[in-house]
């Protein structure tokens, strides 16, 4: 047990390249629930494994033992790394559900904040009289298209129109809880920071593709994207702003007008066997968590069992 | 035409109005609305759309001519955007769960981004993209 509980812990190594590898070549759509899945699977996975080894160490543990009604000596796998790989898994618990918990409560203060300058719920649409172009959709019941003037001058009546059906996209596809999942997993395994940029940009590329649907009309919503992209670049307040990290990799804007612009849904065409040699992993990778997962936890049943019964001869 | 109108919800219709009459400097006649919207929409949906606006209180109207010219009705909101703005921005750097629609450019995602919109609209503004800096 003492080996099998790694594998789920040092699984993201393995499967965040192969996901992100993934989602380059998915239609957006199932690159954004691949990428969701396997952040949540391998969050609560390497969780479970931690649980696995403190509880075998605090088995161990005099007072345990006795509330477990076992014999401590006869449990089997007494390796001398187990304390301390124990007592480091109750510390990275400890640190994860802190962090888990902050972070949760930070995102429903920034909802709040949010839906504390829209308090206008009559409309779909909410307006602000302010020249920075911004536009995002606030999630609720009913979701929200929230906009800034500058934004709406900016575009033009079809341009608009493109927006509103990518910020529709993002409030049908309640999209914000694929982020907000996501950051929260990386709470619980700091591996998974890698996995929030592509996930970011596959939500993007899914309202983009929606939108072009919507207004049949690729190349016009490639321009709307493009052009409120340089009308928010070239507002002053915009470039005074700091970098974001998911801004600073690799300019998401031009590959979405790219993407919009290239007739095929992904821009270079590897070969089949190559396309699909990441899912091929991630299937594998999904496999030996689980599987390395549930024996760790049978191989701590057991020898809890073995204990529990040798602890009862004696009697 | 009327099938068209009839398959797009009048939410939907209703943003649509609203965010042309923001867009534009002036107050704006159930026409001119009709005349600036991307979709064919007919002058009748476009006053009704307008009315029910009205009725809410969205958006306010003044006589002019025989009809009546729109326009949004200017709240307290200046004020509270501000406030949101500092908001976000104060929660950017550790990532946000509302996702906007531009992220930020940096000054060659801008210059690459003209260029393909250059392209894309046919304006002929070759720009060789083979690392110069041109602009």
């Amino acid at each position: 047990m003492i080996y099998a509980v790694w594998v789920p812990l040092l699984m993201p190594l393995l499967a965040v390249p192969a996901a992100r590898r993934a989602a380059a070549w998915l239609p957006p759509r199932a690159a954004a629930w691949t990428l969701a899945g396997f952040s949540i699977g391998l969050a609560t996975s390497s969780t479970a494994a931690l649980v696995l080894l403190a509880s075998a160490g605090a088995l161990r543990l005099p007072l345990v033992a006795a509330f477990a009604h076992l014999s401590p000596p006869l449990l089997g796998d007494d390796s001398p790394a187990l304390l301390p790989a124990s007592i480091l898994a109750v510390l990275a618990l400890a640190a994860g559900a802190v962090t888990l918990v902050r972070t949760g409560l930070r995102q429903r203060r920034e909802m709040r904040a949010a839906h504390a300058g829209s308090p206008d719920a009559a409309d779909e649409l909410s307006v602000r009289p302010d020249e920075l172009p911004y536009a995002y959709a606030l999630p609720g019941r009913p979701g929200r298209i929230v906009v800034t003037t500058g934004m709406l001058r900016a575009l033009d009546a079809r341009e608009r129109e493109v927006l509103f059906a990518h910020e529709r996209a993002h409030l049908r596809g309640r999209h914000h809880l694929f982020l907000s999942a996501a950051e929260l997993a990386v709470t619980l395994h700091p591996m998974l920071r890698g996995l929030r940029e592509p996930l970011a940009y596959a939500l993007e590329r899914w309202a983009d593709e929606s939108a072009a649907t919507a207004t049949g009309d690729r190349a016009l919503t490639a321009r709307a994207i493009g052009r409120a992209a340089l009308a928010a670049a070239g507002t002053p307040g915009a470039v005074a702003r700091p970098r974001t990290a998911l801004a600073a990799t690799a300019g998401p804007v031009p590959r979405r007008v790219t993407a919009l612009l290239s007739t095929g849904a992904t821009t270079g065409r590897p070969r089949r066997a190559l396309r699909r040699a990441p899912v091929v992993a991630l299937l594998v990778c999904a496999a030996l968590t689980a599987g390395t997962l549930a024996e760790a936890a049978y191989d701590l049943h057991t020898d809890v069992e073995v204990a529990q019964g040798e602890a009862q001869i004696p009697r | 035409m009327a099938e068209d109108q009839e398959r797009r919800p009048a939410g939907e219709l209703e943003a649509s109005v609203l965010a042309a009459l923001w867009a534009s400097d002036a107050p704006l006649t159930p026409g001119e609305v009709q005349r600036s919207l991307a979709d064919d929409l007919a002058r009748t949906t476009v006053t009704t759309i307008l009315t029910r606006l009205y009725a809410k209180g969205t958006v306010t109207r003044d006589r002019a001519g025989r009809g009546y010219a729109y326009r949004p009705a200017q709240d307290s909101h200046g004020l509270t955007a501000r406030r949101m703005h500092a908001e976000l921005d104060k929660d950017e750097d550790r990532g946000t769960v509302l996702a906007r629609f531009v992220s930020e450019l940096s000054s060659e995602d801008e210059l690459m981004l003209r260029a393909l919109l250059d392209g894309g609209t046919g304006g002929l503004d070759a720009t060789g993209d083979s690392g110069g800096v041109g602009r």
